[in-house]
């Protein structure tokens, strides 16, 4: 074993497995730490049998190990044989907690005290970070364990869990179910309540308590560790009981905060940032490396491809052209010219306001989670009201705006190197205005998850868009009278505010004189009529607020507060009179919203005079729904319970349009007077299961629908982020036989979801089982008709609309029954 | 990128259409469009009443005139139609239809059979498979119209039963105070535990048809159970059972009310659909025979 290592690989994921495997392939001295004592943890700790998809498919594996889309099993074997055969230095239950030095003589300190001196270092830690330790004397006892794999494996003893997620409740459970094991189990929570778990399992857990198969403590916390025992702090002072194991749960530390302490630099304060690389992935320390998911890519296949560039980068083949390159070729075949890829590069980079400060790499990144497209003179590149969610970039030529929707002859122009369709984005609204090409011009489509990566890790980008976007959408929101200049000094003065979901913004009876535009989120508009909060509209993003008392000087009239978490512009008061003196058509256009409002808000209080009941009704039902989602949906599934005789045909109908699986659950949810919003995709404006996808395989449709493609890997990620539960991950079952065989002969499960039993039997039969993938409704997209559920209902209770629309006087109480 | 390149081509969306549907206003299968069904029903009983009134037929009108052949013919083709939502409901197509317009439908022109069936006989009836047929038909509608009074009036109830669960919340609480009790019953002495047993033993699901229409269970072991212990529950233990025995008592009340509801809602159709079937066989050989014995 030298002293010096040409280069240390940390961590032993797919990116540190095939860098090793590269750096033991060309000879060159190295060393693999992995902190457990397997390889590629990530990946053994994936349940047994979990399909491993491949994605992304036309990407090209470039790696000495094998990989494809197979059992974790097969994977892992794989895996361990190959980097056997390699001859690959491998050091297990080495974790790195240092590293010091610089290029050519780092010195890598473990945890067992030893060093390991290296010239450079290769860091693909992933992002599953450590298990937070506990912070009271003795945390780092023996009988502490972050990780439940087997509760059947303990008999007779005392244990502990600390930790009141779901994850401490679930070991906790699952270490209580046999009452023949005899074990003794506490759980440990420091607050009274049980808020961060799924309601779901607080209810086993009570239940549990209940029966004596679980001691729950509640406001206590770890005092000190002691062999055989554990001290607790609770509210009436410290207690000792007897405990042999003691299991963790209390979340992990991301691994920034190691990554750091390494003299790396990230883009940015935000969370979702990545470290500053170079095209060879180098760090802010020279010779430090970061590779795979720690550097953004989560995806095997990139990870394994970036553990065999860096090898070769070390190896100082510095020509070697990135895996994607062919990628990029496709796409930017169709673009005039003859430019090569890195040209292209180049003029995006050079032209293009926002991409100034990314490097090659970040480039590439961008262009492979987006579209290039040229337009000759006149094309069209958008069309007012297309839903769409991404985000264009000029990057030669020009645009024109059709500012009026009846006179296609008013343009503004948009000039080269600025971006345009941003409130799609930021809204998460379809687009305001068509868009053609002014010139022959090439534009850049960013895909939403891409552009907002760029916001999040370039700053500067993030504030362009921002400033932008603020304009265009008073410039779209106050009709054409106005230019950029007219609103610059608005623009100026605008400030940006994130309202927490329920936190009220303009307060009835307030003398402030601001005006406020949503920018994402929405708002609900209340009214005090004889002590009670009475509901008076609902405000979707890209509306405006707070006007009344800007014209009038009033007070204010009506309390508007957030529906969901949002994000507000405000503009001083003083600043729109000014502009509104300037402008008489603004304040004509001002004046006229205001007056259809106060119409509303007269009408509901005339109501209340008259028809209490009706009123109370109206607000208390918005009020239900606005707290089920409403707030941040699209469109949504409503059954009026007055009509529905529970047949659930809905759910039928869902599952045979598509692939036998519903994507529905019409008992589940709440119901408010006979109103109910069943378990079913509200498609969200800014949808939660977005956001980290890894293959991007979810995306919004022509429809406006949220929609999962083909690229699902199964990872489950968006079920977990979907507040609402209306994900699932299940394996396409096997086609069933026709209705009209089941009709005569009763062959197969007939109309409807087949049974767990039948799918899998028959699945069994078939021989081909299918990898389980996320799947959620649709909004039965391309399916001439529209929603299957809405169509096949027999008695009219299923409906799917949008909040916007349905949530007015007139939709909620006259046009029941 | 194939692939990729072909589903986004394949995704051409009607976003004009989609966004009339989320504007869509509210209706029942009974007010649908405005009445719609209603009234073309009314205008085809209507006219076959003002035909029946003013068209002379010698020597008396009855189903061999060339109007009764014109009612009849309607009639049937009616009945052959309407027999078709069961198809209809079950097959899952694509394309503008909505199976609460076909109801909507079904219900009123199925009324107005009634009228059209009705004149068709020229009120000439005998024990024969022409009065058979008939009898079959209006038996159908009759017990169409409990289905259609059913899915007016209950529905409401059935929603206000749940409160919010699932049935298989519903039944998922039972177990769970099951599991309780059956823990908490461990105290007791013989005879109290017994009660216990029986009372979770007993199989919630298989009740009797009269039970699961009535919602009546005068053989139910829990209240059994319920009342014994209720009588003089005289320590800690005893009164814990108590508590859950009440909880459970509850709870099967809930389940048993849900498929109560479920079973008025359902029951018509056994009768419905089988009498349908028999109606057309009858249909069939009347038909039949009218023409072989022309």
């Amino acid at each position: 074993m030298p002293d010096l290592y040409r280069v240390a690989i940390v961590g032993s994921g797919p990116a540190g497995l095939s860098a090793a495997a590269h750096a033991a392939a060309l000879g060159m001295t190295h060393v693999l730490l992995e902190k457990t004592d397997h390889l590629s943890d990530t990946i053994f700790k994936y349940q047994k049998g979990k399909h491993v998809m491949a994605t992304p498919s036309n990407l090209v594996l470039r790696s000495d190990l094998d990989f494809d889309a197979g059992k974790r099993e097969f994977i892992l074997d794989t895996w361990n044989r190959q980097i056997e055969e390699g001859k690959v230095n491998v050091r297990f239950d080495a974790e790195v907690v240092e590293i010091a030095g610089s290029i050519g003589a780092f010195e890598i300190k473990l945890k067992n005290g030893d060093t390991v001196q290296a010239e450079s270092v290769v860091m693909s830690i992933g992002t599953q970070g450590n298990p937070n330790m506990l912070r009271c004397p003795g945390s780092d006892h023996k009988m502490i364990q972050y990780q439940l794999d087997d509760p059947g494996e303990y008999v007779d003893e005392h244990i502990t869990v600390i930790g009141s997620g779901d994850a401490g409740i679930e070991n906790a459970l699952g270490l209580a179910a046999d009452e023949a094991q005899r074990n003794i189990v506490s759980i440990l929570n420091r607050n009274a309540e049980f808020a961060r778990a799924k309601a779901a399992n607080v209810a086993l857990l009570e239940e549990a308590e209940a029966n004596g198969r679980i001691f729950v403590r509640r406001e206590t916390n770890p005092a000190e560790v002691k062999d055989g025992e554990l001290v607790l702090e609770t509210r009436d002072g410290t207690e000792t009981i007897p405990c042999d194991r003691i299991i963790a749960r209390t979340g992990s530390q991301a691994p920034r905060k190691f990554v750091e302490s390494c003299g790396i630099d990230f883009t940015s304060e935000d969370r979702a940032a990545f470290p500053q690389l170079t095209p060879s992935f180098e760090t802010t320390q020279a010779g430090v490396h970061v590779i795979g998911a720690l550097a953004g890519y989560p995806l095997i296949k990139h990870c394994m491809n970036q553990g065999y560039d860096v090898i070769e980068f070390l190896n100082g083949n510095l020509d070697l052209k990135p895996a994607d390159e062919p990628i990029l070729a496709e796409k930017f075949a169709a673009l005039p010219g003859t430019r090569s890829v890195e040209e292209w590069l180049e003029v995006f980079n050079k032209n293009i306001v926002i991409l100034e400060e990314l490097s090659p790499l970040q480039m590439r990144e961008l262009m492979l989670d987006s579209d290039v497209r040229h337009y000759g003179m006149g094309d069209v590149i958008f069309v007012r009201n297309d839903p769409g969610s991404s985000m264009f970039a000029i990057a030669e030529g020009s645009v024109e705006v059709e500012v009026n929707p009846d006179d296609a002859s008013i343009t503004v122009p948009i000039e080269q190197g600025t971006i345009f369709g941003e409130v799609g984005l930021i809204s998460g609204r379809k687009r305001g205005a068509t868009i053609k090409a002014a010139e022959p011009t090439t534009v850049i489509e960013l895909s939403r998850g891409a552009a907002l990566k760029l916001i999040a890790t370039v700053p500067a980008a993030g504030r362009a868009v921002n400033r932008i976007t603020i304009e265009r959408q008073l410039l779209q929101m106050f009709g054409s009278g106005l230019n950029k200049d007219d609103v610059a000094e608005l623009v100026e003065a605008a400030e940006l505010v994130d309202v927490p979901s329920g936190k009220t913004v303009i307060e009835e009876g307030a003398d402030d004189k601001d005006i406020y535009v949503i920018q994402r989120g929405s708002m609900i508009v209340e009214k005090d009529i004889g002590g009670k909060p009475v509901f008076l509209s609902y405000l979707p993003a890209g509306s405006y607020f707070g006007e009344m008392a800007v014209i009038d000087g009033s007070a204010r009239t009506a309390t508007v507060k957030a529906a969901i978490k949002a994000q507000v512009v405000r503009f001083p008061g003083e600043v729109f009179t000014a502009l509104m003196e300037r402008k008489p058509q603004l304040r004509e256009r001002t004046m006229e919203d205001m007056a259809s409002r106060r119409e509303v808000n007269e009408f509901i209080e005339g109501q209340k005079d008259s028809f209490s009941g009706a009123v109370d009704m109206y607000s208390q039902t918005a009020q239900f729904l606005v707290d089920n989602g409403l707030g941040e949906a699209t469109d949504v599934l409503l059954i009026d319970e007055k009509l529905c005789v529970g047949c659930d045909n809905c759910e039928k109908a869902c599952a045979d349009s598509h692939e036998g699986l519903s994507r529905l659950d019409r008992e589940a949810g709440r119901t408010y007077a006979h109103l109910h919003v069943p378990t079913s995709c509200r498609h969200c404006e800014h949808p939660h299961c977005m956001a980290d996808c890894p293959p991007n395989a979810i995306k919004r449709g022509p429809d406006g629908e949220v929609f999962i493609d083909e690229t699902c890997i199964g990872c489950g990620n968006c079920q977990r982020n979907c507040p609402y539960g209306v994900i699932r991950m299940d394996a396409k079952p096997p086609k069933k036989p026709s209705l009209l065989s089941w009709l005569l002969f009763g062959a197969g499960p007939g109309p409807g979801e087949a049974s767990y039993d039948w799918r899998s039997k028959k699945s069994a039969k078939e021989g081909a089982t299918q990898p389980k993938t996320a799947i959620k409704c649709d909004m039965c997209a391309g399916i001439k008709g529209g929603p299957a559920c809405v169509r096949a209902c027999p008695t009219g209770a299923a409906i799917r609309v949008a909040p916007e629309k349905f949530l007015t006087f007139t939709k909620l109480v006259e046009g029941a029954d | 990128m194939a692939s990729k390149a072909q589903s986004k081509s394949a995704r051409k969306g009607n976003f004009a259409f989609n966004e009339k549907r989320r504007n869509t206003d509210h209706s029942s299968f009974l007010t649908h469009k405005g009445f719609l069904w209603m009234w073309i029903a009314l205008i085809l009983s209507g006219a076959s009443i003002y035909g029946y009134m003013t068209i002379e037929v010698e020597p008396r009108h009855n189903g061999g005139s060339w109007f009764g052949y014109t009612l009849g013919t309607i009639g049937a083709l009616l009945i052959l139609w309407l027999t078709m939502l069961g198809v209809r409901k079950r097959r899952m197509s694509a394309g503008h239809w909505s199976l609460k317009a076909w109801t909507s439908a079904h219900v009123y022109l199925g009324l107005a059979l009634v009228v059209v069936g009705t004149l068709h006989t020229g009120f000439q009836f005998g024990w024969n498979i022409h009065t058979l047929a008939y009898g079959l038909m209006l038996f159908v509608i009759v017990s169409g119209i409990y289905g259609i009074t059913v899915y007016a009036s209950l529905p409401r109830a059935l929603s206000n039963n749940r409160n919010e669960m699932t049935r298989g919340e519903m039944v998922e609480a039972l177990a769970a105070l099951d599991r309780q009790l059956e823990s908490a019953a461990q105290p007791l002495a013989r005879a109290n535990s017994d009660r216990v047993i029986a009372a979770l033993k007993a199989d919630v699901f298989s009740a009797g048809f009269t039970a699961r229409l009535t919602g009546a269970y005068p053989l139910c072991a829990t209240s059994r159970a319920f009342a014994a212990f209720s009588k003089g529950a005289n320590d800690e233990a005893q009164e814990r059972v108590l508590t859950l025995l009440e909880r459970r008592k509850d709870q099967l009340g809930q389940i048993r009310r849900q498929m109560r509801l479920k079973a008025l809602l359902e029951v018509w159709l056994f009768i419905h659909i089988p009498t349908t079937i028999a109606l057309i066989a009858a249909l069939t050989a009347h038909i039949v025979s009218v023409f072989y014995y022309w």
